[in-house]
């Protein structure tokens, strides 16, 4: 190493295989990505997001929404669930097939079990003993489903059903995946909290939406200004000390109305050929506790 | 260049208080869209990584090119022109993140137009250090040499295929996050790791006066930290081809063997006497760099460990883990070489004093910074990880670190005061010798000081 030239090459050599394996390699096999016809919805996946989404990821960009909040949903493994969707005729056969994939449930009362329809049969078990359970769930007319349940704190925190894979960001520019979560993950934030309203209201003043939130207000946003002939259509409805003076009212700018559309359409929920996912959507419940998680 | 870079440590360390004052009272200036973390944080980081570290990175690499070639630096006009360029860049990338015109991607946000300034003014430094290290006395290439040339090498590649597939002809989907992943890796893990690993390589045995001691020590961790450091980056768990998380976790694991081999060689040179070491206020900058080198290469490479990863992912662990990187190894290896070379340079002695007052305030400013955001970090990993827990009570579980770690932050601010205080006082000094003499000095010394004065 007594050479500049040698040097030179050495640190070339280094760089460049990295380069063919962190640059090149991702751009030849994921360069080219398509929107995909959907295995099970046979819609094409991913949608480009609509003209105003895209107004809006300028404004997640600029205001760098993205240091606080990631955009990828992890997972750590997938479950199994043998779920039955019908006794069919022969409740005895049924009874006792039941019991016999799980004899957990023999002490449990079956005949409320076999009324009480879907009834899971076995939770969280692998792929192998879930395909032994459908041999012995055997019964006329039965019938059995196997649900494939990712697994994971971010699923169970409602972040997400599944994980996110490069499918899910075919179109967008830049990609801001984030590297931090002081903030809960937005990944599916579209799906989890989908009332506008409520997006602007807690952008306008998070700490007023969820209890004790760390988030910054993004009063910028908005606009405070005398009411006209005809308030606002759009105008906030504040109350208590977040309230304007009377005869003001708090518009939201355009910019609030763009991030509120890209946040909505924020949703990679789709099951994909290589990301099976069967657990339904989750039930609808109070926003405030849902943004809270 | 350094008062250049001094001035954007300032003006970094201030963007980073205002950012970190955000997290516990988030309604402070959020009436003010300029103001928004989202705008002052990445600010801060660039302020930090292009206005200070790359730039005295240049400085200290166009002084050992002269010092260890025994040549004088050519066409120092050019390379005080390049750096003007390169802070106007530097200024203009500033005003466009806050502005709101950032990339979107971490370590990379600054606009186009900013970044042809910086792409310039390197590519004229660069090329000048290179002649200067061609026109060299000393014909064997000293081990930090070969450290600094490499860098020299690796950067506008690393810039340049970054901000091309970003920024102007833009790569696909997930592509995106991978290359911002591997520029951030390769300029905070390889390039500071070079420039700082090869200042530490030549002023100690200087200030020792001993040869370092071993050059095959040296090579060894040269070739690894290159080979194994361009391979990390790749978060664990992020939505790309699974193999390349894995891959990044391997290598970011084998980094361990640099950083013993660089602080075995560095020990080794010291031969515990530390008399002679802190004979020079460079000496107490060494003592802290070695150690945070070691410290920042373990916790990186802990947490690739899947174990750990699964906890420290996504957290402040990571950040506590760059900013000792940056802070406690790179700037304090930067802090020592410009203590060791700035009387050289300009005939001036430092005020002792004033630059244990810098070294105290920095030492307590980066403990206080990075105890409390790794501690941090990890409690907030552990309750990601319980879904029972609320990500709200996540949050505010974080806030008391979060108020220590502003407190760091804080004392950095004025280390880096006192730091630009010192370069302020020595280039007041210089200039008034130089208006005396009135005539341009010949000497290799005194035409670095010019460029860097």
């Amino acid at each position: 190493m007594k050479y500049g030239p040698i040097v030179f090459l050495a640190a070339f050599f280094a760089l460049s295989t990295s380069w063919f394996g962190f640059v090149l390699k991702p751009q030849a096999d994921l360069g080219r990505a398509q929107q995909e016809t959907n295995v099970v919805s046979s819609l094409l996946y991913p949608q480009p997001r609509p003209g105003q989404a895209r107004q809006g990821a300028e404004v997640y960009r600029a205001d760098g929404c993205f240091y606080c909040h990631s955009q990828q949903v992890g997972q750590t493994g997938v479950a199994c669930d043998v779920v039955m969707t019908s006794p069919g005729t022969n409740l005895t056969a049924a009874a006792e097939a039941v019991v016999k994939a799980n004899p957990m449930l023999a002490s449990a009362n079956l005949t409320e079990f076999l009324s009480k329809l879907p009834a899971t049969v076995l939770k969280n078990i692998t792929r192998d003993q879930a395909d032994a359970a459908l041999k012995l769930l055997k019964a006329p007319d039965m019938k059995v489903e196997v649900h494939i349940v990712p697994t994971g704190p971010d699923i169970t925190r409602g972040w997400g059903r599944r994980h996110n894979v490069a499918a899910d960001y075919v179109y967008d520019w830049p990609v801001m995946l984030g590297s931090q979560r002081v903030g809960p993950d937005l990944a599916n934030v579209g799906a989890r909290l989908p009332d506008a309203n409520w997006q602007l209201l807690h952008l306008y003043s998070p700490q007023a939406q969820v209890k004790g939130s760390t988030m910054p207000s993004f009063r910028f946003l908005f606009e405070t200004r005398k009411i006209g002939r005809v308030p606002a259509t759009d105008a906030l409805q504040l109350t208590g000390d977040q309230a304007p003076p009377a005869g003001y009212e708090v518009v939201p700018k355009p910019e609030a109305h763009e991030l509120v559309a890209y946040l909505l359409s924020l949703n990679s929920d789709a099951p994909l050929y290589e990301e099976p996912f069967t657990t339904p959507a989750p039930p609808p419940a109070q926003t405030n506790s849902i943004a809270a998680k | 260049m350094f008062t250049g870079a001094a001035c954007w440590l300032i003006v970094s360390s201030l963007l980073g208080l205002i950012a970190s004052i955000k997290f516990h009272s988030p309604t402070f200036l959020a009436d003010c869209s300029w103001m928004t973390y989202g705008r002052v944080h990445p600010a801060a980081t660039n302020a930090l990584l292009y206005g200070f570290a790359v730039q005295s990175g240049l400085a200290v690499l166009l002084w050992v090119f002269a010092r260890q070639g025994g040549t004088p630096l050519i066409h120092p006009f050019l390379i005080g022109g390049a750096a003007k360029i390169w802070n106007l860049g530097v200024l203009l990338g500033i005003a466009g993140i806050i502005r709101g015109s950032g990339s979107g991607f971490e370590n990379l946000e600054m606009p186009r137009y900013a970044v042809c300034f910086l792409f310039a003014s390197y590519l004229v430094i660069a090329l000048v250090a290179t002649i200067t290290l061609h026109h060299r006395k000393e014909r064997d290439l000293q081990p930090s040499q070969w450290f600094l040339f490499a860098a020299l090498l690796w950067f506008p590649w690393i810039y340049s295929t970054a901000n091309l597939l970003l920024l102007k002809f833009q790569v696909r989907g997930v592509t995106q996050a991978i290359i911002a992943w591997w520029f951030s890796a390769n300029l905070i893990t390889v390039w500071l790791a070079l420039i700082g690993i090869a200042a530490l390589f030549c002023i100690v045995p200087k200030l020792v006066k001993r040869p370092l001691y071993s050059s095959h020590y040296a090579l060894f961790a040269f070739w690894t930290l290159l080979l194994f450091g361009t391979w990390t980056g790749v978060p664990f768990g992020a939505p790309t081809p699974a193999w390349m998380p894995a891959m990044s976790a391997v290598a970011t694991l084998m980094l361990i063997i640099p950083a013993i081999a660089v602080a075995k060689n560095i020990c080794g040179t010291i031969k515990g006497d530390c008399v002679a070491l802190k004979s020079n206020p460079a000496g107490l900058f060494v003592q802290f760099a070695v150690p945070a080198f070691l410290l920042s290469t373990l916790m990186h490479c802990a947490a690739s460990l899947p174990c750990l990863n699964a906890i420290t992912n996504m957290t402040w662990f990571t950040v506590a883990q760059t900013h000792l990187q940056v802070y406690g190894f790179y700037a304090m290896s930067i802090f020592a070489a410009f203590y060791y070379l700035a009387p050289h340079v300009s005939g001036f002695a430092i005020s002792a004093k004033f630059a244990k007052l810098h070294f105290i305030l920095m030492a307590l400013g980066v403990a206080v910074l990075v105890i409390p955001l790794a501690i941090a970090g990890i409690a907030q990993g552990l309750k990601l990880n319980d879904p029972s827990i609320p990500a709200v009570d996540v949050a505010k579980g974080t806030i008391p670190f979060l108020r220590a770690a502003t407190t760091g932050e804080l004392l950095i601010l004025l280390g880096n005061v006192a730091f630009f205080a010192n370069i302020a006082g020595l280039a007041t000094l210089f200039a008034k010798k130089q208006f005396a003499l009135c005539c341009a000095d010949d000497s290799c010394d005194a035409k670095i000081a010019e460029v860097k004065a």
